[in-house]
């Protein structure tokens, strides 16, 4: 499983990209998306939206179930990635590339994990 | 299979259904552009078509059917032979009500059992299934908050076991939701729960047994919790079956249930049903009840509506029929056979939670109630063989598959519950396939993976129906006339 040391992560399976100090992408882990299975619908915030560190900003639907996306910063919805509610599989095929939200103005955000953290803390909550 | 479209033929018809009594009436021309587009068959066709179908499905009719939480217990031909009777079937709800004092009856005598099953003071029956009913009782809820001027109850606590139902039924009542973390335990987090109630409190929904099978030991802290705080405390009633006349919702501390007739009073599910979610509800809530209630007078039984009620949810007394089915259960099984039917659910849960637990690892070890969860989550990652696999794999064994992938916080579960009504041989039959099954993962991975072998459909592409639906037939080339 493939986790770019670059990133940062949460303890709800999101990946956080800092652009700079106050914006950053944010999308599922590859974890997250192995997990859930093959993805079919996803539901996004608008742009504008405002988005509360460890609150659900949008969810994703597989076959298996419906689950909440976790925004792991607080701040504004600058951008959502449309392409992915049409094509909600290449959250499956490039986790890293398919990011759903841009948040801007972040005024706090969650404690963060490298993805070496990331990787021993899923194992350990497998155990 | 061939669809009844596909059948026959050009001026094929048959003498089953009656001659029509009332005069024809030839509609507008030019209202309709094309011509519809009706099979045309004879009566062996027919015959064929539904025997067809049957062949397609499978039920409980055919065999064990361990669905978790779905309650796919054995249904009593009685039930049916019952709600057949013309005096149930050849009436009119806006009849005079002293010509179906019978039926009128019939629902206040389901009414006064089942409340005295569950604890509640009142009862409806208009709601059609359990989310209707869930959302129904939302409803008394936020009449009861508003009746008060207590507008600032915005909040529905559920933990994060219960039915997705739930969350949704919530939302659609123009509540928001708080999810509240399990403990290790399985149970609700007591902390976590203190911490979310507050004056925003509109109530709790709460499952009990809840979704993995155990009965909530705190169960009446967890209801002080909610009252103290100016909430209402909602039962999902789709786990009554563990408990039904043994333990009450009511004195548990709920003041509002809903049951599932088509689960635990034995009417058939599924396919459609028809289903019923009746709502009991304490005294102080009835005021609010939907619909008519059937009241005691001198004269007989009238129909009225509740004071402040919030009006229809469905129209006239709901799915009646299924309200005489259950109280025929009620009547067959009577004070003594309500308890034991819980005690024999629980009974062969525990058998066979029992007899498997040397296979597939338990989610939470210790002693059930009706269901109980397994996790395939390390046989997924030694064998790659994942939950979905095993469920096909017992395709082939001639028994439906367990529910999957639920409960959300088990991974990889499978979630089993064979009710009462099976016999210790379906049992053991089953506890043989499920371990048959286990072996071939660990010896044969790539045989689990590839079944089923044997049933008609294999594994239809899940992703794609959800991706990209064809919900509508298209009829071929030239059979629709222009």
């Amino acid at each position: 499983m493939n986790h770019p040391t670059d990133l940062r992560y949460s303890k709800s399976h999101e990946w956080v990209k800092f652009l700079d100090d106050t914006t950053a992408l944010i999308g599922l882990t590859d974890y997250a998306q192995d997990a859930l299975g093959d993805l079919v619908f996803v539901n996004l915030p608008e742009e504008g939206d405002s988005v509360t560190a460890g609150e659900p900003f949008g969810d994703v639907e597989s076959v298996k179930a419906v689950s909440d996306v976790y925004s792991p910063v607080t701040g504004a919805v600058g951008k959502i990635n449309e392409e992915l509610l049409d094509v909600p599989e290449r959250m499956n095929e490039a986790p890293y590339d398919a990011w759903l939200i841009q948040v801007e103005n972040i005024t706090e955000k969650q404690e963060l994990m490298t993805a070496e953290e990331y990787i021993r803390f899923y194992e350990s909550e497998e155990e | 299979m061939k669809l009844i479209f596909e059948r026959g033929g050009e001026g094929q018809s048959c003498t089953i259904l009656p001659k029509c009594d009332v005069p024809e009436l030839s509609l507008e021309t030019s209202a309709r552009k094309k011509e519809l587009h009706l099979p045309q068959v004879c009566e062996n066709e027919i015959s064929r078509h539904y025997t067809e179908l049957a062949k397609q499905v499978y039920g409980i009719n055919h065999g064990f059917y361990p669905l978790g939480s779905c309650t796919m217990k054995y249904n009593p031909k009685i039930d049916e032979e019952i709600a057949a009777w013309p005096e149930f079937t050849e009436i009119h709800p806006l009849q005079p009500q002293e010509t179906v004092q019978g039926c009128l009856e019939v629902l206040n005598t389901a009414r006064k059992y089942l409340c005295e099953i569950t604890g509640m003071d009142d009862m409806t029956f208009q709601p059609a299934a359990g989310a209707h009913g869930e959302f129904t009782g939302l409803l008394l809820i936020k009449a009861y908050h508003q009746s008060r001027r207590d507008t600032g109850r915005t909040k529905i606590l559920i933990p994060d076991s219960a039915h997705g139902t739930n969350p949704a039924s919530a939302v659609m009542a123009g509540f928001q939701v708080v999810n509240i973390p399990s403990g290790q335990d399985g149970c609700v987090d007591l902390e976590k729960l203190k911490e979310a109630a507050g004056k925003d409190t509109a109530g709790l929904m709460l499952t009990n047994p809840n979704t993995v099978g155990l009965f909530d030991k705190n169960i009446q802290e967890i209801t002080s919790i909610i009252h103290e705080a100016g909430g209402i405390t909602y039962y999902d009633g789709a786990n009554l079956n563990a408990v039904m006349g043994i333990a009450r919702p009511g004195d548990m501390g709920f003041d509002v249930v809903h049951l599932n007739l088509h689960k635990t009073f034995a009417a058939p599910h599924g396919g459609g049903g028809p289903g019923s979610g009746p709502v009991g509800c304490k005294s102080f809530l009835k005021e609010f009840l939907p619909g008519l209630q059937p009241r005691e007078e001198e004269k007989g039984l009238t129909l009225q509506a509740p004071s402040r009620s919030i009006g229809a949810v469905k129209a006239f007394y709901g799915n009646f029929l299924v309200v005489v089915k259950a109280l025929t259960y009620l009547l067959m099984l009577g004070k003594e056979g309500i308890p034991q039917a819980a005690e024999n659910a629980v009974l062969n849960a525990n058998y066979m939670m029992h007899k498997l637990k040397a296979f597939y690892p338990m989610a939470y070890p210790e002693p059930c109630m009706h269901e109980f969860v397994m996790s395939a989550e390390k046989l997924k990652r030694e064998k790659g063989v994942s939950a979905v696999d095993i469920a096909k794999a017992l395709q082939d064994c001639g028994i439906h598959p367990p529910t999957m992938y639920f409960p959300l916080i088990v991974h990889e579960a499978l979630m089993i519950e064979p009710t009462e009504t099976e016999s210790r041989e379906t049992l053991d039959q089953a506890i043989e396939a499920f371990c048959r099954v286990w072996e071939k993962a660990q010896e044969e991975p790539e045989k689990i993976l590839s079944s089923p072998h044997y049933s008609g459909i294999k594994r239809p592409d899940e992703v794609q129906a959800a991706r990209k639906p064809v919900l509508r037939y298209r009829f071929l080339a030239g059979a629709e006339k222009e």
